[in-house]
């Protein structure tokens, strides 16, 4: 026991620095196993890292084979389509161009021929130039006639004027005594007017008498054209002279009321007997006209009362033959093939004789 | 009865009331001589003034008026035509005063009597009232007036005849349904047979009426060329009346302006030299329609304008327009050249050539002329310009065009001289180049293109030469040049 507290007092003495050690060891071998670790740790996760590493080296690989096969394939059929395309455009570009070069030409005939001819143009333009002209000389010749129209009915309104006045003036002639004058016996040859005033008629001093109408009609009577009743208005003289103070009508009126002709009332224009003379005309005219006189009848009003007169054919000088009139049958008895002869009363026909009672009267049913 | 009131004094109202009230109760009057001078101082006094036409309808006279229209003597008849003529001139109401108590039906069995005098009065009458505006014309035609007055045209009086193709054609021009009806009554053959007659009035009367006819629609003017006028109407444009000739070249311009067949119709029967020569023989408003044809045919096509261009119409067109005061015939002539110019260059050349260009700048530039006249020059000269390659020509223009011609004017050099050479030097030599560098444009826009394609064209010496300040730049290296020393 002694022994054992002892050791007991020793390892306690010892106790702290085995404690000490104990502590002072584990926790240097702790700092070396740290060390230890992290070194092992470090080892292993490069190691790993290494392996990883490789490992993902070879997927990258694969996949990078892989991604350029099918890069590649991908690729290969676009450049197919590229190509297509680009072979169906440089086509269709050459019949575009083609297809232009064709319709250029086409399109500078067409409208050269037809919608635009330049020929037909300067040829229309030609011709409207020429109808142009036609018609500025039509129209110049036009307007040249009509002042020589004018000139010329101007000179003959001149010529009329001057003749008139030549005959008015034609007391101014000269004689043989007496030179006129427009004959001057100092001029060496005479005036035209003298000329003129030669050849002239002179004005009778009465204007014609008004031609009058003869006719036989009632109001001629009452004209009154005789020269001892009222003169007629138009050989009245001028009545502007002087007027008649007072309101007096204007003469010319007066005379129309005066002369107006008679105005017949109508019985007195028609003769009284007019409708009967005219029926006796249309009978006249009639009988002249028509080849039957007796008027045209209804047929059955006017046969009733006439006898038939057969005509003279079918009538002998025996008195009229009864075969075709009257009877109709041959009759010799001795061609008959039975001794009787037909019977000539016929069975009465039943239907009419039940007119009239078989049909409903007014809603009766028979 | 001479109590007739010729003198034209003006009347104050109260002596109207009295006079109306005085001639009224005379109207209704026994004798008959009474009753016609009534109503002829009735028409006069109403033709003289529309107040007392006004008082003639106030005072209650029309249906008394026409009521006795259908009753009386010839002389009576023409009287009250002349109230009713005489009143319905003035206005469209009172016009409608008219209709409205009953006067059109009498009117028209006035048309049928057998006097020419009272069937010119009662035409004459219808006319003054269809004049008005298109519900009278059409009251006038329902009251089946039109056949009437067809016939009316076939008489042998030419007072009746004129006063009824002024009838048909004051009621054929408001609408074309009231021309077709006069066209169904069969007027054009009548009225296309009329136009020979030697009575410069009449024809103008028919004149007047064809083109009130044709001027609606292409059908009617068809039907009115079908009557074949022409090439007869040609000699009207020839006629001493200037009337006559202003509604032949009426006819002729409501015929060309509807399609280019009817137009060139016209051109082929030579129509083109017979206005061109009518419009050099007149002056003032007569030419007026002469000029609006030719600018209407040549409107329609190219080769149209060119016909008109060969018949010589471009000097005939720039003298108008240079000698006429009024500007409205100015404006009609600028808008005509214009539409013969702007076809083709070789139509703007023939248009440039005869030197109008300057003078439709200076009428656009002027500060009197109409803004209708301004509108219309500046139109023609751009259209004119955007053709024409007629360099000589387009010069003057660089120096007098304001900037917004001027654009057009750069452009058509900046066309024309890539291609001639002979042009390019001629533009130098006339001091052309050197007025294009002095203009000033603002960078990026199109006169700067326009500048800067005609600098392309010439070597960079001269474009240098010939830019402004030249002068001073060389001098500058004069002054800084140092002499080689020997």
């Amino acid at each position: 026991m002694r022994e054992a507290m002892a050791t007991l007092a020793r390892l306690q003495a010892r106790s702290k620095a085995v404690g000490q050690q104990y502590y002072f060891r584990n926790s240097v071998v702790d700092v070396f196993r740290k060390k230890e670790n992290d070194a092992a740790v470090k080892i292993q996760s490069w190691f790993r890292g290494c392996r990883v590493r490789a490992y993902i080296r070879h997927l990258h690989r694969a996949a990078i084979i892989v991604q350029k096969w099918w890069r590649s394939y991908s690729s290969r059929q676009h450049y197919q389509l590229v190509v297509k395309l680009a072979y169906y455009t440089m086509k269709m570009n050459l019949y575009n161009e083609m297809a232009v070069r064709i319709q250029r030409r086409w399109r500078g005939y067409k409208i050269r021929k037809y919608c635009f001819d330049y020929f037909y143009l300067k040829e229309y333009l030609r011709a409207v130039t020429e109808t142009n002209d036609a018609i500025r000389d039509a129209l110049e010749e036009f307007a040249e006639m009509k002042e020589r129209e004018e000139k010329k009915a101007a000179l003959e309104r001149e010529e009329k004027k001057r003749d008139y006045q030549a005959r008015k003036m034609h007391y101014l002639l000269s004689t043989k005594q007496i030179p006129g004058i427009y004959n001057s016996p100092f001029r060496k040859d005479p005036d035209p007017w003298e000329l003129r005033l030669q050849k002239a008629k002179p004005l009778t001093h009465q204007r014609p008498r008004v031609k009058q109408k003869h006719s036989i009609s009632l109001t001629s009577w009452l004209a009154c054209t005789s020269n001892r009743s009222f003169p007629r208005s138009e050989i009245l003289p001028p009545i502007n002279r002087k007027q008649c103070q007072g309101p007096f009508r204007d003469i010319a009126e007066v005379l129309e009321q005066r002369y107006k002709p008679l105005e017949p009332t109508l019985r007195e224009a028609e003769p009284i007997n007019e409708l009967k003379e005219a029926r006796e005309d249309l009978r006249r005219q009639e009988w002249i006209r028509n080849v039957n006189d007796n008027m045209f009848l209804p047929f059955s009003s006017y046969h009733k009362n006439e006898k038939y007169v057969p005509s003279m054919h079918s009538s002998s000088k025996y008195g009229p033959n009864s075969y075709g009139c009257q009877r109709f049958r041959d009759e010799n008895p001795k061609k008959w093939i039975c001794p009787k002869d037909f019977q000539t009363v016929l069975p009465s026909f039943d239907l009419f004789s039940k007119y009239g009672k078989l049909y409903s009267k007014a809603g009766q049913i028979v | 009865m001479h109590l007739l009131p010729e003198d034209q004094s003006p009347w104050i109202p109260n002596r109207q009331a009295g006079v109306m009230s005085l001639l009224r109760p005379l109207l209704l009057d026994v004798v008959p001589t009474i009753q016609q001078t009534a109503a002829l101082a009735l028409g006069r006094l109403a033709n003289y003034n529309d107040d007392l036409a006004e008082a003639v309808v106030k005072g209650d006279i029309l249906p008394q008026l026409v009521y006795s229209l259908a009753e009386q003597n010839r002389f009576y008849k023409k009287a009250a035509a002349f109230v009713l003529r005489a009143v319905g001139k003035h206005s469209p109401q009172l016009a409608q005063a008219i209709v409205d108590c009953g006067a059109l039906d009498t009117l028209v069995i006035c048309l049928e009597d057998f006097d020419p005098g009272v069937k010119e009065a009662a035409a004459w009458a219808l006319g003054y009232i269809a004049r008005h505006n298109a519900e009278l014309s059409q009251a006038v035609v329902d009251a089946g007036a039109v056949p009437l007055l067809v016939l009316c045209i076939q008489e042998p009086e030419v007072a009746l005849k004129r006063i009824a193709a002024s009838a048909l054609s004051d009621i054929s021009k408001h609408s074309p349904e009231l021309a077709q009806t006069v066209v169904d009554a069969g007027a054009i053959a009548h009225l296309a047979q009329m136009i020979l007659n030697p009575d410069a009035k009449l024809k103008r009367q028919i004149l007047s009426a064809l083109s009130q006819i044709a001027k609606h629609s292409v059908d009617l003017a068809e039907m009115v060329v079908e009557a074949e006028i022409f090439p007869v109407v040609l000699t009207c444009l020839k006629d001493k009346d200037e009337y006559v000739k202003k509604n032949a070249s009426t006819l002729i311009r409501e015929i060309a302006k509807h399609t280019p067949e009817l137009s060139q119709l016209i051109v082929n029967a030579g129509g083109a030299a017979a206005v061109i020569d009518c419009i050099g023989s007149c002056k003032g408003n007569i030419r007026l329609p002469g000029i609006m044809m030719l600018g209407y045919v040549a409107a329609h096509s190219e080769n149209l304008a060119m016909a008109v261009i060969i018949s010589k119409g471009v000097p005939q067109l720039s003298l108008c327009l240079s000698e006429e005061p009024e500007d409205h015939i100015k404006a009609a002539a600028a808008w005509a050249l214009g539409q013969i110019g702007r076809h083709t260059p070789e139509h703007a050349r023939a248009v440039a050539v005869t030197n109008t260009l300057p003078v439709l700048l200076s009428l656009y530039m002027s500060t009197e002329s109409s803004e209708d006249l301004q509108v219309k020059s500046k139109k023609a000269i751009k259209s004119i310009l955007q053709k024409c390659t007629y360099l000589p020509a387009l010069e003057p223009f660089l120096y007098d065009a304001p900037p917004n011609i001027l654009k057009h004017v750069v452009g058509q050099f900046s066309k024309v001289l890539p291609h001639d050479s002979k042009a390019r030097r001629l533009f130098v030599t006339s001091g052309g180049l050197k007025k294009v560098q002095e203009i000033k444009a603002e960078p990026g826009s199109l006169l700067q293109e326009y500048i800067n394609s005609i600098n392309n064209c010439y070597p960079e010496e001269i474009v240098r030469y010939y830019s402004p300040g030249y002068s001073e730049t060389l001098l500058q290296r004069v002054d800084s040049y140092q002499p080689l020393a020997n």
